[in-house]
């Protein structure tokens, strides 16, 4: 079994007051010593007893993060049966990631998830007929972060990823095919082109770790999604949110044909708002397929904005809507007050719980009410984001460290004048590491490109 | 009317590559084996490419050679040309490649054969496979005799219900015109045997006489040969080597076939097996790589006592008259005589999924397989195999303990785990890129890597295996020498280096760390180092690779370390997959079809996430508690 040191975000909701970063392994100890600091004199926490609370600092070098309590529990009555360090600190996503990062570079590494519960197992700490329930657990965790892994990233960091991966996959078979069949396929003059995709590729790994560590990559606010039956004003209230004309907005229903996106700050939260195409049975295709994705969007939403125009009657389309976010989080918007309202909120409330709010885009009414609800909703704790996420960015960065790492160990063999065989070693490491992150196995990928881009003899 | 005929330990089905290691191994080891094959005039037969390893291929013989086999001594007899490839690569990838005399290869094996103790050889076609309780008993010929037996090692190659097609021709027969098996197969099935078919294909062969080798690039042997055998020493094996040419496809040769692509079987539907994307026909190549003006064709003998050239990089399938329009267009043939038309070949073969990694059937006991019946292609690959199921069913008869090459330890490891636990759709060919410790597993450290494995099957005698003990030794007193020998930044020394074109030093260093550098290595560093013994070739070889490339060889011993660790936890034969109800379906599917022997190869089966090797992980460890209560 794996004996390294492994550390994680315990609590999941950041929004929370307190947060908690789990160490567990044999390396626990000795990291807390170096990053922990007690407010009167120098205290070791490894050699304080188990099971005991401590006041005091974390440092990273000479820079205090954050005021903590520290849990030190001595293996072998903990969770895990290992050494295990428990960081109480101030909530809050920045502070939280700090500290995690710290920590992380102590030679600990990310744990997996589902790993404390695998480690406590099979460490003999969970009964053996609990089995099915770890591996429930393991599974289920490991199912939704990679789901996280690919839902949290952007498109074009996506893109990005694999625009590198593609580059490393070539490289590699084509130094494969030529070894494989050197009759046919000469290498001469390759290192110099190898040197120029490491360049362009460890710079990229540059960027996409820095924007990593600036939380740019991940869409880490409240995924907030606008919907409505066409011309209802989804644009307008996007438009006025992010206080610029984004979106296209006219007197035509059915403009908004895909979804824009845009990200906004109320305060401390982050909304992640998309506008999607009118919901409304339509023969247009590619209306259609405007609404099927407004449809799937809106069942993927941490936060539905129902925008309405009530100088309308209620129809068919509004029932469907109705039904669709029955079980979401919502908040219902009566638009265009100043026309004269034919919906009453008597007439909504009789088919739907979701909180009301009265609305009048042209003359900016009503939005107070909506920022103020959103801010309530979201301390009282009903709205949150997703938990992982931080642990889904620490992976991502870790994985691209992982795959400079070994681009730069294949530099190295090339300016050392190595045989080009031994290039492909690092090479693969980098590409399989990459592929963690949009959850791909290295499987054929290689063979399937030798053959594909490079002909081969006999 | 069926009799029993005579009592075997094993029974070896054909006489190829496979089939001719497979009783040499089980006969050597004392026991009484009989090989069949439908022609006696087919033993150990190149019905295509006139030679014996290239890259990656070249490591398995040795490895087979290693290891006790045949192929390796055989080759070294009856070479015309040798080569070693990829020189100017690092030392995991230098693959060792001989142009073969065909029919003296097939003679000289068939003499081994012949003059093996235990060893009978016998020539008919066997129809039936007999089982009893899922176990072999015994083998029915075509004429109606059984022949009973403890083990079964079926190598019927490209055979069993084969046929050769050309255009709108085809043949009901093996490769060459024989006879092909047409029976066996159904017998298979029968047995619940899940069947593929695949296809290959081989080029032309042209008259000598016909062909202007002015026109081509002559393609020397090396003047410094290698043997493939670790038993000989280049110097008795040396002789004249023969020569092959190189020319090219015109603009001509591909017009001709994008004209006629419409009549090859391929799109007429003629062909239905399954075609290996590695070796692909010249059309295939025309039509896939349309931009490359050209392709390269190699022109290789056949042998001394032929006239007979074969066309290697022009295989195909094409009708007689388009062959002909078009091997003519090629630079040098342009009056060339076919002498043998070039075919396309489809045949039967077994889904290697139903195999354990011994080559024994999961589902019935003693009933072993090997090479192309296996799904692979190659010669090499195929004798590999051979070997291994030869040790294997002998070792399962004297109760011994069989032999499994982990891919740590041999490309036949790599090449045995990836036809078991891959889903291969296509004929399997060996690769250097499919051994991820390929710089562990060269071609020049295969007797140390399997030579003791050879020793302790039976294969290997006293004397080798003595050997082999001593250049282990030689090597490592050598390499401790050199790393704590420390060399002064003297003024001769200084000399050497710069004449070296190496940079002078600043600091006393070991020889290790200078035979490091780039452009250093053990044999030029001889004036520095005057201490130095008189070493054997071998042995300075291994000195020199190992230091040179310690940094990188310590770091493939780490990742083996770890992939060792998945490898030694076991899955038991009989756990049922459904029952682990947080495996995913289509981990449960391939689980449950694969069956892996340990947690390392389940985790190479696609479709197995890591997720679900931790929760299998989690349930064999309450499954093993459960066990020892």
């Amino acid at each position: 079994m794996k004996s390294d040191t492994i550390a994680a975000i315990a609590t999941g909701n950041s929004s929370a007051g307190i947060s908690i970063i789990r160490i567990s392994g044999e390396n626990a100890l000795s990291a807390i010593d170096k990053i922990y600091k007690s407010k009167v004199k120098n205290k070791k926490l490894s050699e304080k007893e188990s099971h005991t609370i401590h006041y005091g600092y974390i440092v990273d070098e000479q820079e205090v993060i954050d005021e903590v309590m520290v849990t030190i529990m001595k293996a072998p009555s903990t969770y895990t049966r290992e050494d295990v360090v428990e960081i109480n600190c101030h909530g809050g996503i920045v502070v939280t990631r700090r500290i995690l990062e710290t920590v992380l570079k102590q030679e600990i590494r990310l744990a997996e998830p589902g790993e404390f519960t695998k480690r406590a197992f099979l460490n003999g700490r969970i009964d053996l007929s609990q089995a099915e329930a770890v591996c429930d657990i393991i599974n289920a965790k490991n199912q939704i972060a990679l789901k996280n892994s690919l839902k949290q990233l952007k498109g074009r960091e996506q893109e990005k990823i694999e625009e590198i991966r593609n580059v490393i996959l070539r490289d590699i078979a084509f130094i494969e095919a030529a070894l494989d069949d050197p009759e046919h396929i000469s290498i001469e003059g390759f290192s110099e082109e190898l040197l120029n995709h490491l360049d362009t590729n460890c710079n990229a790994l540059e960027g996409l770790i820095k924007s990593s560590k600036d939380g740019k990559l991940i869409k880490e606010g409240i995924k907030t999604v606008i919907i409505g039956k066409p011309n209802a004003g989804k644009s307008s209230l996007l438009n006025i949110l992010v206080k610029e004309d984004r979106a296209i907005v006219t007197d035509i229903a059915g403009t908004t044909r895909d979804t824009l996106e845009e990200t906004i700050r109320l305060n401390d939260i982050t909304l992640n708002i998309i506008d999607t195409a009118g919901i409304r049975s339509t023969d247009d295709i590619i209306e259609k397929i405007g609404v099927d994705k407004a449809i799937k969007l809106s069942q993927e939403a941490d936060l539905i904005l129902y925008v309405l125009d009530s100088s309308v009657p209620l129809d068919e389309n509004d029932d469907k809507i109705l039904s669709l976010i029955k079980e979401k989080k919502a908040i219902l918007l009566l638009n265009k007050s100043d026309l004269g309202p034919k919906i009453l909120v008597d007439d909504i409330k009789e088919k739907s719980s979701h909180p009301i709010i009265i609305t009048s885009f042209i003359e900016h009414t009503g939005l107070g009410d909506l920022e103020e609800l959103i801010k309530k909703m979201f301390f009282e704790g009903s709205l949150t984001i997703h938990e992982d996420i931080y642990i889904t960015n620490e992976r991502h960065i870790e994985a691209f460290k992982n795959a400079l790492g070994s681009l730069n160990m294949v530099r190295d063999s090339v300016i050392n004048q190595m045989p080009e065989d031994f290039y492909s070693i690092d090479l693969m490491a980098a590409y399989e590491e990459l592929g963690k992150i949009l959850g791909e196995n290295l499987g054929e990928d290689l063979i399937n490109m030798i053959f594909s881009e490079f002909c081969m003899g006999k | 009317m069926s009799y029993v005929y005579e009592d075997y330990d094993v029974v070896v089905i054909g006489a190829g590559h496979a089939g001719c290691e497979a009783a040499l191994a089980c006969a050597r080891l004392s026991l009484n084996t009989i090989i069949f094959t439908v022609s006696m005039d087919s033993v150990a037969l190149m019905p295509c490419n006139p030679n014996i390893g290239g890259t990656s291929k070249g490591h398995l013989v040795r490895e087979i050679d290693a290891l006790g086999g045949e192929m390796g001594r055989n080759i070294d007899k009856t070479y015309i040309q040798s080569k070693m490839l990829n020189l100017s690569k690092g030392p995991a990838v230098h693959s060792l490649r001989a142009q073969a005399d065909k029919l003296e290869y097939s003679h000289s094996m068939r003499m081994v054969l012949e003059n093996t103790h235990n060893l009978t050889l016998r020539q008919a076609e066997i129809t039936e496979i007999l089982t009893e309780d899922n176990r072999v008993t015994g083998v029915k010929t075509y004429s109606g005799s059984i022949y009973p037996c403890k083990a079964v090692i079926l190598c019927t190659g490209t055979y069993l219900n084969a046929r050769c097609i050309y255009g709108d021709i085809i043949h009901e027969s093996g490769p060459d015109g024989l006879q092909s098996a047409l029976q066996l197969t159904d017998c298979l099935k029968k047995l619940g045997i899940e069947m593929f078919r695949f296809k290959t294909g081989t080029p032309a062969r042209i008259d000598k006489r016909s062909i202007d080798f002015s026109k081509m690039e002559e393609q020397k042997g090396d003047e410094k040969i290698v043997p493939f055998s670790f038993t000989n020493k280049a110097k008795d094996i040396e002789k004249d080597q023969i020569s092959c040419w190189l020319t090219y496809t015109t603009p001509k040769t591909h017009e001709i076939i994008n004209k006629n692509i419409d009549r090859s079987p391929l799109y007429t539907g003629n062909i239905k097996g399954t075609g290996a994307r590695y070796c692909p026909s010249i059309e295939d190549k025309v039509v896939r790589f349309a931009d490359k003006e050209r392709h390269q064709v190699f022109i290789e003998p056949e042998g001394k006592y032929t006239n007979e050239m074969y066309i290697s990089g022009m295989s195909t399938s094409l009708p007689e008259d388009v062959q002909v329009e078009m091997y003519r267009s090629v630079p040098g043939l342009e009056k060339a005589k076919i002498v043998r038309n070039a075919y396309a070949i489809e045949y039967d073969c077994i889904n290697p999924a139903q195999l354990k990694p011994t080559l024994e059937l999961r589902n019935i006991e003693g009933f072993f397989s090997a090479g192309q019946f296996n799904g692979s292609s190659g010669y090499e690959e195929a004798a590999a195999q051979g070997l291994m199921a030869g040790i294997n069913a002998s070792m399962k008869i004297l109760g011994k303990e069989q032999i499994v090459l982990d891919r740590s330890q041999a490309y036949i490891g790599v090449l045995i785990d990836d036809l078991i636990t891959k889903e291969t759709m296509e004929p399997y060919r060996m690769m250097t890129s499919r051994a991820e410790y390929r710089l562990l597993l060269r071609q020049d450290n295969a007797d140390l890597r399997l030579t003791k494995i050879g020793y302790q099957v039976g294969l290997i005698d006293e004397d080798r295996y003595q050997a082999l003990l001593m250049k282990e030794e030689r090597i490592e007193k050598e390499i401790k020498r050199l790393e704590s020998t420390i060399i002064g930044a003297r003024k001769e020394v200084q000399e050497i280096l710069v004449n070296l074109n190496s940079t002078p030093l600043t600091t006393a260093c070991s020889l290790a760390e200078l035979i490091r550098r780039p452009e250093l290595n053990y044999e030029v560093l001889k004036d520095i180092d005057p201490l130095r013994e008189e070493l054997p070739e071998d042995v300075i070889e291994q000195v020199n690779i190992n230091i040179k490339y310690e940094g990188y060889i310590v770091r493939q011993k780490r990742q083996v370390e770890q992939f060792k660790k998945q490898e030694n936890k076991k899955i038991p034969d009989n756990l049922d997959y459904n029952l682990i109800s947080s495996l995913r379906i289509e981990a449960k599917q391939k689980l449950n079809k694969f069956r892996p022997v340990s947690i390392g190869q389940a985790s190479r089966i696609s479709g197995v996430s890591p997720a679900d090797i931790s929760v299998l992980l989690v349930y064999l460890m309450q499954y093993n508690a459960k066990e020892r209560e």
